[in-house]
């Protein structure tokens, strides 16, 4: 185990270098660049003010001292200094990543919440009117965009209740910070949600099918007690790969929903900063989001071991 | 009894109407929505509303457009920071009292060496660190230099006699900065000696404005606080105004279509839509075949039909105009009857358009051999929108165009390159004025002439105009130049826009300014009645 364990980080450490430079590279491979945009910005095109802040933020330097200068910042801890706001880029980022992991951490609790417990009844229920009523709502939390939810919860929110629940100012309290994240949780939550539904319902009805599972019945366990402890836990498996990959898919969602309910968090800033190529915002965010899904592939294997103990890593 | 009645009501009906500090009220904040992330905070190193709507009340100019009056107009300049002014016998030195007594924001007095190093890091001053970039440069092609006087008089020297010199001081974009102040926190959190003080720019989140209690202008502002909320979603923006999240719209920011739904949505909201003194225009690049001969670039020109575009984009609303804003909100623009004599305004668009093909065909094309050709333009929708009409009826000239959406962030940059043949672009312009407009967009050494436009007669009809000091004679200069342009194909001019802006009823003396969209965002005489 301890040998897995080494060799696991030391993946993670080649994965995380990868993507530095991959994503270095690519940034710089975008037609454009942040001079280019800045001056592009105020409507005119001077070669010798664009040449100015070329040298002002040091991109006339050879890329490969670019490199070396952001790498060896992040193992001191200084991000650099974002090109648009002239801030540093800590300050920048540092209050947007915990709205975004709030929204991000409520959004998987509502899709797992309804996810499998709805998978389960759906399965246990097989070709009942209730089945075939969780199997639209799943449908069509599969195929209605984001965006397009949250749009219309704004509208009949201010149609019906003439309100708007939207990010203006920062709540006052913890309570109220939850009540406003919930409505875009449930929004980009719902589609997940749909995902894990239709795959605990798929994987509850492969399992409920099998021998064990039987033997369990005709030895005279309830069917609460076949469901949730024999059959549940054996197809919670693929259902926990999937809320990890969901998990790192979430930023996707979030981007759109941010943008909808106008929440200052972290992915649509990534957006936005990527249209202005702010390198030093760009790199710092996606190399948190590599290190998030590398954390959770990780932790998804874990729980492999956790949920099936068959399952051993072995030295 | 009545008639003694009646003398009293009215005395004091009079008396509340001459003393608008008992009508106005102190306090509250005000709520807007903004479309955006400003660039940067610094106006003199942007050219967008966008910086300044929310930034403009930091700031004092030396003048300023008389904020009560709609139209900005050269005979209706009030003071500003500078107190006073005069002019020398031959019009070429602007001599400037200053008020004193002011203090910035960081509690440092005005003085003139401000108006001096602002001036002079905006004529190109390159020992000046006071500017990144300087989009108006050529504005002060024509100033010489700037002395002062001891601390409260201050001299623009000019090479000649330029009757818009002052308009342009007037401008939104013309506000004076602090000499001790360094450009990155001017771009960051600027410091002025306007009404509000800069207390936040987050970008993504919010701009917070507070009253500046030190204002030189007793009694102003009367808002404790202006907010702008960055909302880059329309929908959610205007969903927000109806809900009543926010006080005011973004400028212009709601479209007729929109218009109907905040309407319906809330009644009682104050809409009022306005020309923004920006125009949809096309640019031609004289670089690419055939472009490069005027009678294919006039062809362009003769093939547009105005009506569709104003029908569909602004519901009938938008004016025509050519490159100057017509009347009778734009000061310069020509009278109708010659608007109809150009290429591209025809009242018989039909036959416009059969010269138009005879044109094409004398350059060798046919309906069997039509020109292929790409139409770039920013990849957002109001400049996609109107290419996507132009292409369909560039098809009535034997013209088969295809649409080239651009990253918006290296429009101008590719523009710069030439690397397009045609362009649907839009111009906004700062002030109602014929020098910042030609000297801007047509003037052959201007950084903003981006299509590179070059005719001695007109860049010489430019100056000539300039210095003109009677109005009457000057306009008359300045349509010339609007007709010649028209026939060079310089940047045809499809319709000027027009915007709807939209507030609540609580919130009183928004007056609007028909001429430009850049100015008028002082906010001091605005208050709240809630």
């Amino acid at each position: 185990m301890g040998a897995y364990l080494t060799r696991r980080f030391l993946l993670m450490v080649l994965t995380l270098f990868g993507m530095s430079v991959l994503i270095f590279v690519m940034l710089r491979l975008v037609p454009g660049n942040v001079a280019d945009i800045l001056v592009d910005s105020a409507g005119i095109a001077d070669p010798k003010e664009k040449a100015k802040i070329v040298a002002e933020l040091g991109l006339d330097r050879p890329i490969f001292d670019q490199y070396l200068q952001w790498i060896g910042g992040l193992f001191r801890g200084d991000l650099g200094f974002a090109y648009v706001s002239e801030r540093p880029a800590i300050e920048e980022i540092a209050p947007r990543i915990p709205i975004s992991a709030k929204l991000a951490g409520l959004a998987l609790f509502f899709s797992v919440i309804l996810g499998v417990p709805l998978g389960v009844i759906s399965a246990v229920r097989q070709n009942t009117g209730l089945d075939y009523m969780l199997r639209i709502v799943s449908l069509s939390g599969l195929s209605l965009p984001s965006f397009w939810l949250g749009l219309l919860i704004l509208m009949a929110s201010v149609q019906w209740f003439g309100m708007i629940p939207i990010y203006t100012n920062e709540p006052r309290s913890f309570i109220d910070e939850v009540l406003l994240l919930s409505i875009p949780a449930a929004a980009v939550g719902f589609r997940s949600s749909a995902l894990i539904m239709r795959l605990t319902r798929s994987s509850m009805l492969e399992v409920l099918r099998q021998d064990y599972i039987r033997t369990a019945r005709s030895k005279g366990a309830s069917q609460t007690s076949v469901n949730y402890e024999h059959a549940l836990r054996n197809a919670l498996l693929p259902v926990v790969t999937i809320i990890g990959i969901e998990a790192a898919f979430l930023v996707g969602g979030l981007i759109v929903t941010e943008t909808v309910f106008n929440i200052p968090g972290v992915a649509r800033f990534l957006v936005e900063a990527i249209l202005w190529r702010d390198y030093p915002i760009v790199q710092n965010l996606v190399m948190l989001i590599a290190f998030i899904v590398v954390m959770v592939n990780f932790l998804v294997d874990m729980a492999y071991m956790a949920l099936d103990p068959r399952i051993k890593y072995a030295d | 009894m009545h008639t003694r009645l009646a003398v009293i009501a009215s005395g004091l009906a009079a008396f509340v109407i001459a003393s608008p500090a008992f009508a106005q009220k102190q306090g509250g904040t005000l709520k807007v929505s903004h479309r955006d992330n400003p660039p940067s905070a610094s106006i003199l190193e942007e050219s967008t509303v966008s910086v300044n709507m929310p930034f403009m009340s930091v700031f004092n100019n030396l003048v300023m457009f008389d904020p009560k009056e709609k139209i900005n107009s050269p005979d209706k300049l009030v003071p500003d920071l500078g107190e006073s002014w005069s002019w020398n016998g031959d019009k070429t030195k602007l001599t400037f009292k200053l008020r004193q007594g002011v203090k910035w924001h960081d509690g440092k007095p005005f003085t003139s060496k401000d108006v001096k190093c602002t001036w002079d890091a905006l004529r190109g001053d390159e020992k000046q660190e006071l500017l990144r970039k300087n989009p108006r440069k050529v504005w002060y092609k024509n100033l010489k230099e700037v002395t002062t006087n001891g601390d409260y008089e201050v001299t623009f020297n000019l090479e000649r006699v330029q009757p818009s010199f002052l308009s342009m001081l007037a401008a939104g974009y013309s506000p004076v900065y602090p000499c001790h102040v360094d450009s990155r926190t001017m771009r960051s959190k600027p410091i002025g000696t306007g009404p509000f003080k800069v207390v936040d720019f987050k970008r993504n989140e919010a701009i917070k404005l507070v009253r500046n209690p030190d204002y030189w202008k007793k009694g102003r502002p009367y808002l404790d606080a202006i907010e702008f909320k960055i909302v880059p979603n329309r929908s959610t923006r205007m969903l927000g105004f109806a809900a009543g999240e926010f006080d005011m719209t973004f400028d212009s920011d709601v479209t007729f279509p929109l218009l109907n739904d905040i309407k319906s949505q809330k009644p009682d909201a104050v809409c009022e839509g306005r020309p923004s003194n920006v125009n949809q225009n096309i640019l031609i690049n004289p670089e690419a075949p055939p472009f490069d001969k005027p009678e294919a670039r006039r062809a362009v020109a003769m093939s547009i039909d105005q009506k569709p575009f104003n029908d569909i984009l602004f519901q009938g609303h938008a004016l025509s105009g050519a490159a100057m804003l017509p009347p009778p909100a734009g000061v310069w623009g020509m009278p109708k009857e010659m608007l109809q004599t150009l290429p591209g305004f025809a009242t018989d668009v039909e036959k416009s358009r059969a010269e138009a093909r005879k044109i094409m065909e004398g350059l060798g094309y046919s309906k069997d051999k039509p020109l292929k050709v790409k139409v770039s333009t920013r990849n957002i929708a109001i400049y996609r929108d109107p290419a996507v009409i132009l292409i369909d009826q560039l098809k009535n000239i034997y013209i088969e165009a295809e649409l080239d959406p651009i990253d918006t962030t290296v429009w101008y940059t590719k523009i710069q390159r030439k690397d397009y043949q045609l362009g649907m672009n839009l111009t906004g312009l700062g002030v109602d004025d014929p020098d910042t407009n030609f000297y801007e967009n047509f003037y052959s050494t201007s950084d903003r002439n981006y299509t590179s436009y070059k005719n001695p007669e007109i860049d010489k009809l430019i100056d000539q105009q300039s210095a003109e000091t009677d109005q009457e004679k000057r306009k008359k200069i300045v349509w010339e130049i609007e007709k010649k342009l028209a026939e060079d194909g310089a940047r045809p001019v499809i319709v000027h826009n027009i915007g709807n802006t939209c507030w609540i009823p609580q919130l009183k003396g928004v007056v609007l300014q028909h001429n430009s969209i850049y100015n008028g965002w002082r906010f001091e005489d605005m208050w709240l009645e809630r």
